[in-house]
């Protein structure tokens, strides 16, 4: 009868490098994939979406991310403002935080990212509030939806 | 004086491979704790200067094309009219269609007024009902902002959309 020669050299670690590996590369994926630049939008809106809208081509100056979620209340800066007519503060110093890089006030783009389900009414409470301190350039942010097939767009 | 034992070529130095796992490991669990997937995002521009600065009418001689949306039940679309004639509910069977041949009288309006080769510049002024849900707003800025034709081709259709001055 035979025997399996057992293993005496007293090396038992198990070969690391393989996992190493692919742990550094599951690392790089993740690290290439992440994107920080949504970090400022709220996870509770929604974002309705269209087969038009078409990411912007430039970069505006200065910006301003203002959310509207569904039950009405305001997003800006990372605070919740409960009505539209509280938001002058946060302009006035945005404003001035524009001013101090050299952007007028007309050139300020406000983007807008309401809830799908908010009122519109309440969209252009915030519009209002922003045109009431001289702010005029306005942008709707939707989702892009693929186009599927030829007059199936409404569907 | 001491002299320093050197190491002989058979001496195997052992890496400490432990803590960099360990390190590794967290970093692992934090980028797939952080990973979103990531939805394009688009824009729609709406330009609204302040009352006192918007154009006159006496230079303009673009006339917006005036949209009311009438909100139904639950903010969802109940009627479009366009420049205070026509309502679309009586022209159409559901809100798709009415979306539908809303693009299709702006596209309309849009062939009439152009030039020979040169389309005007076409602005659309939308008077939006407060309860209108923004997901019907958005629906309807689609509709006049362009539309494909039957080769799947994108014909743009309103250059400006605004709003309804509250103050008017």
């Amino acid at each position: 009868m035979k025997f399996k020669e057992v293993d005496d050299t007293g090396d038992d670690s198990a070969d690391l490098t393989p996992m190493i590996d692919m742990t550094f590369q599951l690392i790089a994926f993740f690290m290439v994939l992440i994107n920080f630049t949504n970090a400022e939008a709220s996870d509770e809106i929604k974002l309705p979406d269209s087969d038009l809208a078409r990411p912007p081509e430039t970069i505006p100056d200065f910006r301003l991310l203002l959310g509207v979620e569904s039950n009405g209340k305001i997003i800006a800066g990372g605070r919740i403002i409960d009505k539209a007519s509280l938001l002058k503060p946060y302009l006035d110093r945005e404003i001035d935080n524009a001013r101090v890089m050299r952007v007028e006030r007309t050139k300020i783009k406000v983007i807008i990212r309401a809830h799908r389900d908010s009122k519109m009414g309440q969209v252009q409470e915030v519009m209002q509030a922003c045109r009431d301190v001289g702010l005029e350039d306005f942008t709707f942010r939707v989702k892009e939806r693929p186009r599927r097939t030829p007059g199936g767009r409404f569907g | 004086m001491k002299i320093r034992k050197i190491g002989t070529a058979e001496e195997k130095i052992e890496l400490q491979m432990t803590p960099m796992i360990d390190i590794v490991f967290q970093l692992l669990v934090f980028f797939v704790m952080t990973f979103k997937v990531v939805v394009r995002e688009g824009d729609f521009n709406i330009r609204m200067p302040a009352a006192s600065a918007a154009s006159s009418a006496v230079d303009d001689f673009n006339v917006p094309i005036k949209v009311q949306l009438k909100a139904g039940l639950g903010g969802t679309i109940s009627d479009i009219i366009i420049d205070d004639q026509e309502s679309l509910r009586d022209a159409t069977a559901n809100k798709n269609q009415m979306y539908e041949l809303l693009s299709l009288r702006v596209a309309e309006y849009k062939e009439e007024t152009s030039v020979g080769d040169f389309a005007s510049e076409l602005e659309v002024e939308f008077d939006t009902d407060y309860d209108l849900r923004y997901e019907e707003q958005i629906r309807a800025i689609t509709a006049v902002s362009g539309r494909y034709d039957a080769d799947d081709n994108l014909i743009k259709l309103a250059d400006k959309i605004k709003f309804k001055d509250p103050a008017n």
